[in-house]
């Protein structure tokens, strides 16, 4: 391995821009003349608009213009889309309302955009939308996910609120399993709702050339060109030729910003209404809003098993908020990326899962960082560890029991597992983690008047997502392959353009490093560029760790034409047959002989195009690829969690937190872990601290930092992040996704741990002091084992 | 409008704002100087974080008009002679970053700690002292690290 090669923690190139102050994110950028839009959004969570009186505020300083629904109705403007497909068990298709830009007749929640004031500047388009008086109606908010069939209509599309009643599985062959089972274990879950939160704020800027009829819009996207499909072919602001969408450096993703949103779409149109470029940038409290949020679930769970501990069965019911809109990629997250998951890392032979996704007064929810696997993981591993202790079993040894050793494996929910090592890394974890001394670090605890807990989670995801054919089954209006093209410019340097998208992933490093290592060029000869339609043809973005399996996997596929097309050029120069020729650390040599010629020059002599004939090979060197996958990848790992909990205040320590993940072959370790750690750290924000609270009247509680507790550096400690490796055999790198393990992992291996310490069946999250208080003071429940 | 005068980075800068202008926004929009980042609303975040005579300090909560006549390091300002300051380049060695964004202030309120605490710093002091720095990307482990080698090697060592 050469020190920038696979496989080495080369330090980030990126980094120098961001250390410095040069980072160029989307609040950045200034246009020449550009006015300023400020959304005024609803205080309702439900109402009809019966009128806007905009009248005074058109007359505030500064103000250029104020638009409506009305507006973009009269242009026709299209409704935001959900590009997912979900029939219900009946056959019918989702029932997804129409979602204007700008709210016509009516809002959903708090935060819905009523109307857009573009000024002079953000604060006098601020000011004048004080001026502003909305006649609203107001109508029944819900925001309870239980109570919303029945309620007020919130779409007239969506009776009962319901956009579908999904299922996936054998319903038979599962409810025979629980009727013949020695033990059944039930549980009641909340998957609470979280809000994203990545530090830069989404923001946008609209900027139109009526000389060129052309539209540019700068956006905080995790996938510009879906973004332009989307604000194109759907929503109708201009042809893809006509439109250019440039995601620059940005701030963090978790999902948040794979959504195509109103306030992009309104700063696109209204740069051309009034031909001047328009710059909006989100206050924190209008992400807390507006941002789509992420999991909000109510399941109830049941896990079947015989008499041995052998798992027979799992058989959940789940209630999935979809807030008040259908979000992008919404309807997909409670189905297709959560009930396949639902077999974790085990041999289940029967699992039926029914999901009913329900409408609420509430913002969108959407994928948020695991996007649904966090949810099935929560599920299983809860199930997994409450069996174990109602059994008398111990949960280490339990999971081993049912975990898949034979690869491949079929699950009874679609997914077939490639590859994996469930065992070694369960017994990786177990050392790293001093299983053996657990009892004596409780009993010293219990001296303290302390509580001490440990508690696993053994979780399995599908990312690298995915076989385009095989999603388009599903449901899915979009391929998921993903596009790469090398440029080798005359004097060897390489451009690489990518269709994924990097906001802190550092694919401008580990990229480079893939090419360095296939072209035997330094890391400083590679650029990588990303992230604007006008320089990269086509891409889908990044989201579900799906970069490295799926974005290098493209790269890799062009490096290989392009040393097929250069072994031809260096056949030429070196007068041998291009079968002679091998390529090895940046030199063409002919077998055999001494003869060799360098990368550089190769591709020098590719562009002068002396040395053979242009007719019967093509001058240049510069190729493309598109990789479609052929599976998913799996990656998978054991998280062991070990808190301490003083039951006198209810503040849970995690003292301990090991992690060993297998995510294939590892490009660059570095990044790598760091990925983890921050995966862990907002699952363990899920677990203890983080929730979306909103009152009935459908009034958001937790809009600030003040409210939403987000996890800070005194809140977490280090981690202990290992890895196993088991090859992937679907891609040509060997590499799974290792972005959202994480945060999938995290959740239940905390729940488990301060059940365990509290000896209680369950705990909500998010587990404050308050409720771990509370929980303290109550009797344990008796464990079978004791 | 008043008229604020302050030196940044070494600079003598003055402008005519209007008198709810925040220094942030003047560094930002007036300067140009885009390093220094807004992530909250609430003077909860720290991205915002710049030095203010040498003491850390959140612009988003400071009027420029405040300012005058102050000494003002923002991250820009940070590097000298074409060479990263120590904490710049310990957050780069440690992988104490990942999209970016939080990181100005991080660093601009790693180096304020050290003034204060000096280059021997333990981790509990280290995550103590970021209570007012939320990062969502790097789960503060390697940014914990990043802190504590930056603390030393401003202390020369190495």
């Amino acid at each position: 391995m050469s020190a920038t090669g696979l496989g080495a923690s080369v330090k980030r190139t990126e980094d120098i821009r961001f250390i410095t102050g040069k980072g160029r994110y989307v609040d950045d950028i200034n246009r020449p003349g550009q006015a300023h839009a400020y959304f005024l959004r609803s205080q309702h969570a439900h109402a009809t608009i019966n009128a806007i009186d905009f009248a005074e505020a058109a007359g505030s300083p500064g103000v250029v213009a104020i638009f409506t629904g009305q507006d973009i109705a009269a242009d026709k403007v299209g409704g935001l889309i959900c590009g997912w497909m979900i029939h219900s068990k009946d056959g019918s298709p989702m029932k997804a309302g129409a979602h204007p830009a700008l709210a016509q007749g009516k809002v959903r929640y708090v935060g819905d955009a009523v109307a857009v004031v573009i000024a002079d500047s953000y604060a006098k388009a601020r000011d004048a939308a004080e001026k502003i008086n909305v006649d609203y109606g107001v109508l029944p908010a819900v925001t309870d996910l239980k109570k919303a069939v029945g309620a007020a209509n919130i779409h007239e599309a969506a009776p009962d609120n319901t956009c579908y009643n999904w299922h996936l599985g054998d319903k038979a062959a599962t409810d025979a399993a629980f009727a013949k089972a020695a033990h059944v274990t039930k549980l009641d879950l909340v998957n609470n709702r979280l809000i994203p939160n990545a530090m830069e704020p989404r923001a946008a800027v609209g900027d139109y050339d009526s000389g060129t009829d052309t539209m540019t819009l700068y956006t905080t996207s995790q996938n510009p060109h879906v973004a332009r499909l989307v604000l194109s072919a759907f929503i109708g602001l201009a042809p893809e030729h006509k439109l250019r969408v440039v995601a620059p450096d940005v701030g963090g993703g978790f999902g948040s910003k794979i959504f195509i949103y109103a306030e992009e779409t309104i700063c696109a149109w209204a740069a051309k209404k009034i031909d001047r470029p328009v710059k909006w940038t989100a206050d924190r409290s209008e992400a807390f809003l507006s941002d789509a949020h992420g999991r909000d679930h109510a399941t109830h769970a049941e896990l079947a098993m015989d008499a041995q501990g052998k798992v027979t069965g799992v058989r959940v019911h789940t209630l999935a908020n979809m807030g008040s809109y259908l979000s992008t990629f919404a309807s997909s997250v409670p189905t297709y990326l959560y009930a396949p998951l639902l077999s974790g890392q085990y041999n289940i032979p029967a699992i039926y899962a029914e999901v009913d996704a329900i409408y609420t007064t509430t913002a969108p929810v959407d994928a948020y960082r695991g996007a649904g696997r966090p949810e099935a993981t929560f599920v299983i591993e809860r199930l997994m560890e409450l069996a174990a202790r109602e059994t008398g079993r111990d949960p280490a040894e339990f999971r081993r029991q049912n975990f898949v050793t034979t690869f491949p494996h079929q699950t009874p929910v679609i997914m077939a597992y490639d590859v994996g090592d469930y065992a070694g890394a369960l017994d990786k974890a177990l050392i790293h983690a001093d299983y053996k001394g657990v009892a004596a670090r409780k009993a010293a605890s219990a001296a303290k008047g302390k509580l001490r807990g440990v508690g696993f989670s053994a979780f399995i995801e599908a990312c690298g997502i995915a076989p385009s054919a095989a999603v388009g089954s599903l449901g899915a209006g979009v391929g998921l392959w993903e596009s790469a093209e090398v440029r080798v410019n005359p004097i060897g340097t390489v451009e690489i353009l990518t269709g994924s998208h990097s906001h802190g992933q550092g694919h401008e490093t580990t990229f480079a490093q893939l090419v360095s290592d296939r072209l035997g060029i330094p890391l400083e000869n590679v650029a990588i560029v990303h992230g604007d339609t006008d320089k990269v043809q086509m891409g889908m973005g990044t989201y579900g760790s799906r970069s490295g399996a799926v974005g290098m996997s493209a790269i890799s596929k062009a490096l290989d034409k392009v040393v097929a097309k250069a072994k031809k050029v260096a056949g030429h120069v070196l007068e041998a047959s291009e079968h002679d020729i091998e390529f090895k650390d940046g030199k063409f040599t002919v077998k055999g002989t001494d003869k060799a010629i360098d990368f550089g020059s190769v591709a020098l002599q590719a562009y002068i195009a002396h040395k053979f004939n242009g007719q019967e090979l093509e001058p240049g060197l510069k190729e493309s690829a598109f990789w479609d996958p052929t599976n998913f990848t799996f990656p998978a790992g054991v998280h062991i969690c070990e808190v301490e909990i003083d039951p006198e205040t209810g503040i849970v320590n995690v003292e301990r937190y090991t992690a060993v993940d297998d995510f294939g072959k590892l490009i660059n370790p570095m990044i790598v872990h760091g990925q983890v750690h921050g995966g862990i750290a907002q699952g363990i924000g899920q677990a203890l601290m983080e929730g979306a609270q909103y009152n009935s009247d459908g009034q958001l509680l937790t809009a600030s930092y003040m409210d939403y507790c987000m996890p800070r550096a005194d809140s977490v400690p280090s981690f202990n992040v290992d890895t196993i490796e088991t090859v992937c055999p679907s891609n040509p790198l060997g590499i799974k996704g290792c972005g959202e393990a994480g945060a999938i992992a995290s959740p239940p291996a905390v729940i488990n741990a301060i059940t365990d310490a509290l000896g209680h069946e369950d705990i909500a999250m998010p587990a404050t002091p308050a409720a771990v208080w509370k929980a303290a003071q109550k009797r344990p429940m008796k464990h079978a084992a004791e | 409008m008043v008229q604020v005068s302050m030196t940044v980075n070494g600079k003598a800068v003055s402008a005519h704002v209007e008198p709810r202008t925040l220094l942030v926004q003047f560094i930002r929009e007036h300067l140009r100087l885009t390093g220094t980042h807004v992530g909250c609303d609430t003077s909860q975040c720290g991205a915002c974080v710049v030095h203010i005579d040498g003491k850390a300090v959140k612009s988003c909560t400071t009027l420029a008009a405040s300012c005058e006549g102050a000494q003002i390091t923002t991250i820009e300002g940070l590097a000298h002679g074409g060479k990263l300051h120590p904490m710049q380049q310990a957050f780069q060695d440690n992988h104490g970053l990942q999209c970016g964004y939080c990181t100005p202030g991080m660093i601009m309120t790693a180096v304020d700690m050290v003034n204060r605490k000096g280059h021997q710093l333990d981790e509990a002091t280290i995550r103590h002292e970021l209570e007012g720095n939320i990062c969502r990307c790097t789960g503060y482990h390697n940014i914990v690290k990043s802190v504590a080698q930056g603390a030393r090697e401003m202390g020369g060592a190495k």
